[in-house]
C-alpha cells in the first residue's frame, strides 16, 4: 500500500519578493517525495493559516526576508491556534538573525534554518519530525 | 612579440600535443579528476593560447578605450580621468535617521547618496496600510510623502550631489518628489542629476516588487523617458538591472542576456512613443552584479559593453556614439555573503569589487560583511567604504586601463559570453520581446532551474563555501543594526498630521486629475508632480493608478 506523502505548505509572509529560498526549497521537498504547495509572495498571516488548514498541511514552512519576523510569527501562531490547527508544526527561514530565534521558538516556531542550511538537512528534520497520520508531538 | 608571426593552426597543434603529453600525465600524478568550472557552472579550460582567439582582430574586438565597441571601457580615460563613484546604498528608520547617515558617508568621502526605500514605499502603499505591519523602517528608510522627502534631503544640497534610487513600481512617483524636493530649495530640474532605479522588467523577472501588470507600467517608464529628455536631461531615467536577476539565481550569462534584452525592450518602447534614439538612448544607464567568479565576472561587463554597442548603433541606428555606451553600476554580491564566520564576508566583497573597478565599472557600491543578518551597521558599512578606498589608492589596479585586455583567457571568454548571451537575446526576440517572454514565465522558469542547480551543487560540495560547508567552525555574534520600535510609531503619527494639515480639496482634485489623464494615456509626469506638492500621499496617488491599471498577480510556480 502506497504510503501517504507527507504535505508541506511552503508561505511568503511580509512584503518582500526575495523568493530563491523559497522556491529552492519547494523544489528539494517535492524531489524528496514530499507534496509541496507554495503560496506565493506577500501572504498576510490569515491567508496562510486559512491555506495550511484548507489544504490539509502536514506542516508549514515559512521563508521571510524582510525583517518583519518578529512582528508576523507570532500572528501566524496565535491564528493557528485560534483556529484549531495548533497543532501544525511550524518551521521557518531567512534573513532571521540569530538573537531572535530563542524568542521565535518560544512563541511557537518549531525550528528555524539559518542562512547556509543545507535543503538535505532541512528534508532530514522534516523526516525524522514529520510522521504521516500522527502530527508532530507537542513542544517539550 | 614572436608568438604574433606565429599561425593560430600551429599553436593549436603544439597546445593539443602539450596537453596531451605533459598537463594530461602530469595532472594525473597529482590529483584526482574534477571538473573546473565557475559559479555559473562554466567549464573552463586548463590554458588559453592565441588558438582560443582565432579570428581576434585588435580593431574591430577590442579597440581603444572610448572607440566602438567599447570593449575596453567607455571613456578615453576610464579611471585615470574620474575614479569610479563610491555609491553606498543605504536607508533605514525614518527620514531623520537616514538623513544623518548621510551626512556621515558623505563626511567620509563617499561620492553620491543611493537611496534605499522600505519595503512599503518600495510596494507603493503607506505605512499605515495593513501589509507595511512590521515592514516600517525595516529595510530601507520610510517614505509616505514629499514631508518625508523634504526630511530626507534636508541640509544637502541637490545641485551639488548626485542621487541615486532605488525605487521601481512607484518610481515615477518618488522621482516627483526629489524634484519638487529640489524646486524647495531653489535648484532648478535642469540642473539635478541622479538615477532612478525604474526598471520593472526585472521585478516580474527576479525581485518581484511590481504593483501594475507588465503593459501599463511600461507606459509609465516611458513617460519619464519622454518627460526626463525635455525637462530633467541630466537624470538617468533608468538603471537597467541585471544585479537582482543574478540574485535570484541566475548564471552569469543569464544575467547579462535578460538585462540587455530588457534593455532593447526599453528601446522598443519609447521609439514606439515616437521618441528619438538619441535623445532618449544617452540617458539610459545600467547596474550589474559582481559575483565570486572573478574572470568570469570581468568577461560579463566587458560583453555588455560590446554587445550594447552592437545593438544600439546597428539594430537601432544609433547615431550618437553616447548612445553606444553602456554605463553601469556595480553592487557586489549579496547571496554570495554568508552568515558562517562573517569577517570572511570583507575578502568577498574585495574581491568582487576589484572584479568591478577591471571590468571598468562607472560606480560601485561594496556589500558589508553583516548583510546576511541585516541592515549594516555603521562599522561595517565604513570598512565596506574603506574597501573601495584601498582599492582605488593603494591597490594601484586603476593605474592603466583595462588591464586585463589581451588577455588570452579573458578575450576568450568575454567572446563566449557575447555568442551566448546573444544567443538567449535571438531567443527573446522569437518570443515576440521580453514582455510576452515574462507573460510565458520564460526567464523566471531558466532562473529558479540555475538557483536550483546552484543549491545542489553546494549541498553535494561540489561547489565549495568556506566556513559553509567546508572549513566550518564555531564563531561568536557579531553586533548588528538594530532598528528601533520608536521608528513606527513616528512615522505614523509625522504621516497622520501630513494628511490632516494639508489642503484636502486639492489633495482630491490633483487625483482626480491624474486619473483622467491616465485614462486619457497622457504622460503622467506633469499630474504626478502636481500630485506630490500637494502632500498627496505614495498610496493615495498608487490607488488612484491602481483604479485604472489594475494590479499584477503572478502565477505561482516553482
Amino acid at each position: 500500500m502506497p504510503v501517504k506523502k507527507i504535505r508541506v505548505l511552503i508561505a511568503k509572509p511580509g512584503l518582500d519578493g526575495h523568493d530563491r529560498g523559497a522556491k529552492v526549497i519547494c523544489r528539494a521537498l517535492r524531489d524528496a517525495g514530499m507534496e509541496v504547495i507554495y503560496t506565493g509572495l506577500r501572504r498576510t498571516p490569515d491567508e496562510i493559516v486559512s491555506a495550511a488548514i484548507q489544504e490539509d498541511a502536514d506542516l508549514i514552512g515559512l521563508s521571510i526576508l524582510s525583517g518583519a519576523h518578529p512582528i508576523l510569527f507570532p500572528r501566524i501562531i496565535k491564528l493557528l491556534k485560534e483556529k484549531g490547527a495548533g497543532d501544525i508544526p511550524v518551521i521557518a527561514g531567512g534573513i532571521i538573525p540569530e538573537k531572535d530565534v530563542p524568542r521565535m521558538k518560544k512563541v511557537g516556531i518549531r525550528e528555524i534554518f539559518l542562512p547556509g542550511t543545507s535543503t538535505q538537512d532541512i528534508v532530514g528534520w522534516i523526516r525524522e519530525h514529520i510522521e504521516k497520520g500522527k502530527k508532530i508531538a507537542k513542544t517539550p | 612579440m614572436k608568438e604574433r608571426r606565429q599561425k593560430a593552426p600551429d599553436i593549436k597543434r603544439a597546445y593539443e600535443s602539450w596537453k596531451r603529453n605533459k598537463y594530461s600525465k602530469a595532472l594525473e600524478a597529482c590529483a584526482p579528476p574534477k571538473a573546473f568550472t565557475t559559479v555559473s557552472g562554466r567549464k573552463i579550460k586548463e590554458l588559453y593560447t592565441p588558438a582560443d582567439l582565432p579570428r581576434f582582430d585588435f580593431f574591430r574586438d577590442l579597440n581603444f578605450p572610448g572607440e566602438y565597441p567599447f570593449t575596453r571601457g567607455i571613456h578615453p580615460t576610464m579611471h585615470r580621468g574620474r575614479p569610479w563613484t563610491m555609491r553606498q546604498f543605504s536607508g533605514f528608520g525614518t527620514a531623520e535617521d537616514t538623513n544623518k547617515r548621510y551626512k556621515y558617508l558623505l563626511a567620509h568621502g563617499q561620492t553620491g547618496l543611493s537611496v534605499a526605500f522600505h519595503l512599503p514605499t518600495l510596494m507603493g502603499v503607506d505605512s499605515d496600510h495593513p501589509l507595511a505591519k512590521g515592514e516600517v523602517g525595516k529595510c530601507g528608510v520610510a517614505i509616505d510623502s514629499l514631508a518625508d522627502m523634504e526630511v530626507l534631503f534636508s541640509g544637502l544640497p541637490l545641485d551639488k550631489i548626485t542621487t541615486s534610487m532605488t525605487i521601481n513600481a512607484p518610481a515615477a512617483v518618488l522621482w516627483a518628489m526629489y524634484i519638487a524636493v529640489a524646486e524647495k530649495q531653489g535648484v532648478s530640474p535642469k540642473v539635478i542629476s541622479g538615477t532612478i532605479q525604474n526598471d520593472i522588467l526585472k521585478e516580474y523577472i527576479a525581485q518581484k516588487t511590481f504593483v501594475f501588470p507588465p503593459r501599463p507600467s511600461m507606459k509609465l517608464i516611458v513617460d519619464t523617458f519622454e518627460y526626463g529628455a525635455k525637462e530633467v536631461p541630466r537624470w538617468n531615467t533608468i538603471s537597467i538591472s541585471g544585479y537582482h536577476i543574478r540574485e535570484a539565481g541566475a548564471t552569469a550569462v543569464q544575467e547579462l542576456a535578460f538585462t540587455l534584452r530588457d534593455g532593447i525592450e526599453y528601446v522598443i518602447w519609447g521609439l514606439e512613443r515616437g521618441l528619438e534614439i538619441d535623445e532618449f538612448a544617452p540617458r539610459l544607464s545600467y547596474f550589474f552584479n559582481s559575483h565570486n567568479d572573478f574572470f568570469e565576472e570581468i568577461a560579463k561587463f566587458r560583453a555588455a559593453r560590446t554587445i550594447w554597442a552592437e545593438v544600439m548603433r546597428d539594430r537601432f541606428g544609433a547615431r550618437s556614439p553616447r548612445s553606444w555606451w553602456l554605463r553601469f553600476h556595480t553592487q557586489t554580491s549579496g547571496v554570495s555573503l554568508v552568515a558562517q564566520q562573517p569577517y570572511n564576508n570583507v575578502v568577498r566583497v574585495a574581491i568582487q569589487a576589484l572584479a568591478a573597478v577591471l571590468g571598468g565599472t562607472q560606480s560601485l557600491h561594496t556589500n558589508s560583511l553583516d548583510e546576511t543578518f541585516a541592515l549594516p551597521s555603521e562599522d561595517a558599512v565604513t570598512i565596506a567604504l574603506r574597501t573601495q578606498q584601498i582599492l582605488a589608492h593603494e591597490s594601484g589596479v586603476a593605474n592603466t586601463i583595462d588591464p586585463l585586455g589581451g588577455s588570452y583567457f579573458v578575450e576568450a571568454l568575454t567572446k563566449e559570453m557575447e555568442r551566448e548571451a546573444k544567443d538567449y537575446i535571438k531567443k527573446i526576440d522569437h518570443m515576440g520581446g521580453m514582455v510576452r517572454a515574462i507573460e510565458l514565465g520564460f526567464p523566471q522558469k531558466e532562473i529558479a532551474d540555475s538557483a536550483y542547480w546552484y543549491q545542489k551543487a553546494v549541498d553535494a560540495k561540489e561547489k565549495i563555501i568556506v566556513g559553509v560547508n567546508a572549513f566550518e567552525m564555531e564563531h561568536e555574534p557579531i553586533p548588528l543594526l538594530e532598528i528601533d520600535k520608536a521608528v513606527a510609531r513616528q512615522q505614523l503619527v509625522r504621516l497622520q498630521s501630513v494628511k490632516k494639515n494639508r489642503e484636502q480639496a486639492a489633495v482630491k482634485k490633483t487625483l482626480a486629475n491624474l486619473k483622467k489623464a491616465a485614462r486619457d494615456e497622457q504622460n503622467l509626469m506633469p499630474y504626478l508632480l502636481k500630485c506630490v506638492k500637494t502632500y498627496a500621499s505614495l498610496g493615495e496617488i498608487m490607488d488612484a493608478l491602481k483604479d485604472i491599471y489594475g494590479e499584477y498577480e503572478e502565477p505561482v510556480t516553482f
